[in-house]
């Protein structure tokens, strides 16, 4: 093979912080649901420690074997409001421990699933499930909750909006950080690799493997060398850097679905970003021409950068899934943080950023007293985003207690930090507390 | 399996030798050898054919500290890598 070519790669890892950003082990526990809660938690830890006993050994060979890290090892369950509902116990606490347990024997750094989805109603399981999270986030540190509100097909659930608003603040008073483990949807997908929004849904088969690329770095440099050139050429440049880092992940994941003896899911096509430098989607959109992300022309941008990531990666792989675009969280990506500071970028620009890329609003962090009612019309506004354009969003926000604009909160490793961005004042209120539902929009009827 | 290694660094005498050494002393065979000299680095591919049997993992370390006394950086992988990023159909089953 051409040196150069060679050379390409070995860059992309070596200098441009190319890593599989996760191999995600999806695990059904449909054949777990007792109605005695101890049997059902027992089964659910035989299960898991099972099924994933060997997904770290073989992240580890193949981080060897193809000299690309694997930055994360996780794994995914079958949303627990399906799976406690059986019980009749009064709080799903014990679940969430058993998947903590679960997830330190086998080594994994996020087990998510500690999930319901309401976006047309609640059953029982999903009432006791939500009141659970607080204390559930509380008494574990690996497990990753979600709960989706709305969906296109069934418009929004305003009695969950509500709820979660006031989930997120209570979250706020035990530990703050907290809320990173939270994500709430509006069309949630089945087969997410990432978390804290990663649930494995009943439509899959009984163990997946699922992986997530990622690849910022990488398409910064590549846009590095066509500076000047029209827009044209650089959608094709993302093009062609998607595939070759989709092409990766696809190796990968087959490799490790193989030697684990389970069917390979699904490559999730995201561009994830980390606080290292260099590995930021903000430097991308600055890299095609804008002074600061969160100007002018950033929506615009985001939208190409976003479809010529998955025109490139659909061809490379053989099945795409997951949420599948480019993350544009807060705090995990150096260009996002350095613009949030200069008030450069906002909740409102984000929002619409939100509107052309793959998820939500990210790891924002807020001012402590803000009400769970402006986080409820936030959660609302982004599910309205998803229901009407189609698509996935959430919202992973984080109200800092005590703190204000000006302030930031640190929340380590690959997470980094996030400055308070400023939210609207005014109440939104009287909308929140009128509940029910946002009828499904007049584009779903189409069967 | 068939495995690409790749040496980059500061041009000086003895890092072929050096290398080419290593891998015969462990019974590593090179098919195929290009080298050049690249934004002012000597850097070299050789393609290998490393037993199924060998431990990949140590192997890989002693390269590394091989390139750390040579100076240079080197890097094992296997060559699926790099066939999946730059060829339709490469490297998959």
């Amino acid at each position: 093979m051409d040196l150069r070519r060679i050379m390409e790669t070995v860059n992309m890892i070596d200098n441009e912080n190319l890593d599989l950003r996760t191999t995600t082990m999806g695990i059904s526990l449909l054949d777990c649901i007792d109605s005695d809660s101890d049997r059902a938690c027992q089964k659910i830890y035989d299960k898991i420690t099972t099924k994933a006993e060997n997904l770290v050994k073989v992240a580890r060979e193949l981080e060897t074997e193809y000299g690309i890290p694997i930055a994360n090892k996780r794994i995914t369950v079958t949303p627990i409001s399906l799976i406690a509902a059986a019980s009749g116990d009064s709080d799903y606490v014990k679940y969430a421990v058993t998947l903590d347990k679960a997830a330190k024997a086998v080594g994994v750094d996020l087990i998510g699933g500690f999930s319901a989805l309401v976006h047309k109603g609640y059953q029982n399981g999903d009432r006791v499930l939500i009141k659970s999270i607080p204390q559930a986030l509380k008494e574990t540190e690996r497990v990753c909750s979600s709960v989706n509100v709305g969906s296109t097909r069934s418009g929004i659930n305003m009695d969950a909006v509500k709820e979660m608003g006031q989930i997120v603040i209570e979250n706020e008073k035990i530990n703050p950080l907290n809320n990173g483990n939270l994500v709430i949807f509006c069309n949630a997908v089945e087969d997410n690799p990432f978390m804290a929004g990663g649930f494995h849904g009943v439509g899959e088969g009984d163990v997946a493997l699922n992986v997530g690329v990622s690849g910022p770095g990488v398409v910064k440099t590549a846009l590095e060398k066509v500076k000047g050139e029209s827009m044209d050429v650089i959608a094709e440049t993302i093009k062609q850097t998607a595939f070759k880092v989709t092409r990766m992940g696809q190796l990968v994941g087959q490799e490790a679905s193989k030697r684990l003896g389970v069917d390979f899911g699904i490559v999730d096509l995201s561009l994830a970003p980390t606080p290292a430098q260099g590995d930021s989607v903000a430097n991308i959109l600055e890299e095609i021409g804008l002074e600061s992300v969160g100007t002018h022309g950033t929506t615009a941008a985001l939208a190409m950068l976003n479809d010529a990531v998955k025109k490139g990666g659909i061809m490379a792989c053989s099945h795409v899934g997951g949420l599948s675009g480019a993350f544009i969280p807060e705090s995990e990506d150096a260009g996002m943080i350095a613009a949030a500071e200069k008030g450069i970028l906002t909740v409102d620009k984000l929002e619409a950023m939100t509107a052309v890329c793959s998820v939500g609003l990210d790891m924002i962090a807020v001012p402590g007293d803000t009400p769970a009612e402006t986080i409820s019309a936030m959660i609302a506004d982004e599910a309205a985003i998803g229901m009407i354009n189609n698509k996935t969003t959430a919202v992973r926000v984080i109200p800092v207690p005590g703190k204000d604009v000006g302030d930031s909160i640190e929340f380590g490793g690959l997470f980094g930090y996030a400055p308070i961005m400023p939210v609207h004042k005014e109440s939104s209120a009287a909308m929140i507390n009128r509940g029910g539902r946002i009828p499904a929009p007049v584009h779903s009827f189409k069967n | 399996m068939r495995a690409i290694l790749t040496t980059v660094g500061q041009d000086k005498t003895g890092i072929i030798a050096g290398v080419s050494s290593f891998l015969a002393e462990k019974d590593i065979n090179i098919l195929d050898l290009s080298q050049t000299i690249m934004n002012g680095y000597f850097t070299m591919m050789m393609v290998v054919d490393v037993s199924d049997e060998a431990d990949f993992s140590a192997l890989s370390t002693e390269l590394k500290e091989l390139g750390k006394k040579l100076g240079v950086e080197i890097n094992i992988r296997n060559e699926k890598m790099y066939a999946a990023m730059h060829e339709l159909g490469g490297g998959l089953e």
